[in-house]
């Protein structure tokens, strides 16, 4: 009775007729600003919360900005385009940095994306319930493992198995391409890359699992009933989901992005540009983790800040991009849907 | 009556003292290195006295900034505070910071080389080299004239250094700075150089992982952690011109042969050192300590502290893995720490 009431009021006063409900009796008479005091100080709770979030991140940029004008005044753009990270002699540039995070987390990403599309297709469209939900478990297990924990399988585990067997091979049978010249050291790129691949596949996997699942059953049938093979309905589906889809792949580059432990413990750690995958490199969040708190001088320490606002200001460049490719998608779309 | 009056007097002070010892709590943030050690006597010595140690170990760099802005009753740093530090702090804090030595450490090298075991030799030349990238193959004839004896493979050498921030990493660049010019023209000192070759290792495990990983690697750790780990480390010819294995009595006769040098505020990288059982790449580690705290009761109880842990403290050095100051040095602390204001 009560929240019936409640209900109809609500829609009446989004009608914007405001006449007494003849049926309504019950609840509060307090009104705030003509509304009922409860649903008043309640809109208004939710709204400071959204708004804190709003603040957190503009103070966030701010404090970033304001420590990092020093270096930002220093090098000018130079900063995003020279490669050379000396802080003895406090010079500072943050393109190999750049590099490495983009290079890395795409790596991750191409062999990641596919595999988790499998596994949501998989999970989704042909596992039997008893092998579905285990499965799906033990994925979602995986985004849950902490990340200190790949960064030591990474070193005790997959970098002798890269130097000792898989570089080997590549350099041996693809060592004209220049992806795949240099030393093994097991240690480098190849190596961030497939860790970044284990830790982001769980949620590419998981998400784009859920999101086939809530297509709803109809259009698989209707796919069915116009003579469709599971290959071509599977098809369709995948097509509805597409947008949810490249929302979990935003989610996962997200997270290669910014990860720092396990990136560290086996990138190599070395300000360098190369496109060998075989070769070391250098992550903007793992230069952070690795100088900020030895950092001597103040324009060192402000350099490493900028880093971070360049981090952060990548982050929101690659978001926009993925929000514009979901957007057309889902308007190209929006017949199946 | 008047008698009874002094007693209770006597007695309600003798609680309100045990009661301002007891709650004396001294802050104190730093150096990782040394954070073995001082929490040993930290613990020992709240056990004696009721003094409450807190130290964090946020690094060398982090103490030092903590102890300008005047955030902690005292520093501690793997590296000394430069001239403009000190002249930061004194314009915040309004009193100078001095420096006190408190253990020592050594920066070794660790290696994995196949068919060669302990007992691998090194000269200040042949180690800039390797970390500069010119000598590139273990059988270069610069290190096997020197390693008479050994079969050396052709394998590449594979460079590891730290990639954090460090005050290993501080002392280790001091050091090839002191031995090679064009370490010092090209390269530099620092927590962090720009390193001409190599592969980088988060901590003093991350290089032991990467050395004990790769074959043909050489990488420098903390001798604590070498022993501790039981790595193969290099014997390093010192300026006397003797080769020496890294132990805690070489580290302590490096500051042994400092003596003459050692300025009177113990600011000074006592690598390269005199003496011929010296270890090269030895160091202090400094706690860093105001001079004219505002709060007296602490700065007592700080400069009973030092005392002690210069004296009695010392002997729990080695089972830490630390080396323990030579005596020579101990009197010339000593003298330091009674020149900070108690009253």
């Amino acid at each position: 009775m009560f929240l019936f009431g409640n209900r109809k009021n609500l829609l009446k006063e989004r009608d914007g007729a405001r006449a007494p409900s003849p049926i309504y009796t019950g609840g509060s008479n307090f009104k705030i600003a003509g509304k009922n005091a409860g649903d008043f100080i309640f809109e208004n709770f939710t709204r400071f919360f959204a708004f804190f979030l709003l603040i957190i991140v503009i103070v966030m940029v701010y404090e970033m900005y304001t420590k990092s004008i020093p270096s930002i005044h220093k090098f000018g753009w130079a900063f995003i385009k020279n490669s050379k990270w000396d802080p003895v002699q406090d010079e500072f540039g943050a393109l190999p940095y750049i590099f490495g995070t983009l290079f890395s987390s795409f790596i991750a990403l191409v062999i990641a994306f596919p595999l988790s599309i499998g596994i949501a297709i998989f999970l989704s469209e042909y596992a039997p319930k008893w092998l579905e939900q285990p499965v799906s478990l033990l994925v979602e297990l995986l985004a849950a493992i902490p990340s200190i924990v790949y960064g030591l399988f990474g070193i005790f585990v997959m970098t002798p198995w890269l130097r000792e067997n898989v570089e080997p091979y590549l350099g041996d049978h693809l060592g004209f391409l220049p992806m795949f010249k240099g030393a093994p050291y097991g240690f480098g790129m190849l190596a961030a890359g497939l860790i970044l691949t284990l830790m982001v596949l769980p949620i590419i996997a998981s998400i784009s699992r859920d999101v086939m699942k809530a297509i709803p059953g109809t259009i698989r049938e209707a796919a069915f009933a116009l003579g469709a093979t599971k290959w071509e309905m599977i098809k369709v589906v995948l097509s509805s989901a597409k947008s949810g889809i490249l929302g979990a792949t935003l989610l996962g580059l997200g997270r290669a992005v910014g990860e720092t432990m396990a990136v560290t413990m086996v990138i190599g750690n070395r300000a360098e540009i190369s496109f060998s995958l075989f070769n070391p490199g250098h992550t903007m969040a793992s230069v952070l983790a690795n100088e900020f708190t030895e950092a001597t001088s103040d324009i060192y320490v402000s350099s490493l800040i900028e880093i971070a606002l360049l981090l952060f200001v990548m982050t929101v460049i690659l978001n926009a991009i993925a929000r514009f490719i979901v957007w057309r998608v889902t308007n190209k779309f929006s017949v199946v849907n | 009556m008047k008698n009874k009056k002094g007693l209770l007097f006597l007695c309600l002070m003798m609680v309100m003292s045990s009661a301002i010892n007891a709650q004396m709590k001294l802050n104190g943030a730093g150096a990782t290195f040394p954070y073995v050690i001082y929490s040993k006597w930290f613990d020992v010595y709240h056990q004696k006295t009721g003094i409450e140690f807190n130290y964090q170990s946020i690094g060398s760099g982090g103490g030092i900034k903590q102890v300008i802005e005047g955030t902690v009753d005292f520093g501690a740093s793997d590296a000394p505070m430069s001239d403009d530090q000190l002249k930061q702090a004194k314009e915040k804090q309004g009193s100078d910071i001095i420096h006190i030595p408190t253990v020592m450490g050594a920066v070794v090298l660790t290696y994995n080389i196949p068919g060669v075991g302990a007992g691998l030799k090194l000269t200040p030349e042949v180690l800039s080299d390797i970390y500069l990238g010119n000598i590139m193959q273990w059988n270069d004839s610069k290190i096997t004239s020197i390693n008479q004896g050994m079969n050396f493979p052709n394998k590449a050498i594979i460079v590891a250094h730290r990639s954090d921030g460090s005050g290993t990493s501080n002392i280790f660049t001091g050091y090839l700075s002191k031995v090679s010019g064009t370490w010092k023209s090209k390269v530099g000192q620092g927590t962090s150089v720009n390193w001409p070759v190599g592969l980088g290792g988060k901590g003093n495990e991350g290089v032991a992982g990467l050395v004990k990983q790769s074959v043909g690697a050489i990488g420098y750790v903390e001798l604590a952690y070498a022993v501790q780990n039981k790595m193969p480390y290099a014997s390093l010819k010192n300026k006397a011109g003797n080769f020496i294995e890294p132990t805690f009595d070489a580290v302590s006769s490096a500051a042994s042969g400092f003596i003459k040098n050692m300025p009177d505020d113990f600011r000074v990288e006592i690598t390269n050192a005199e003496g011929k059982n010296s270890y090269p790449i030895s160091g202090f580690t400094w706690l860093l300590i105001s001079k004219n705290m505002k709060d007296k009761e602490k700065a007592k109880a700080i400069v009973n502290f030092l005392k002690w842990a210069e004296t009695d403290g010392q002997k729990y050095t080695k089972d830490l893995y630390y080396a323990p100051l030579p005596k020579e040095v101990v009197k010339l602390v000593e003298k330091k720490i009674s020149t900070i204001a108690v009253k």
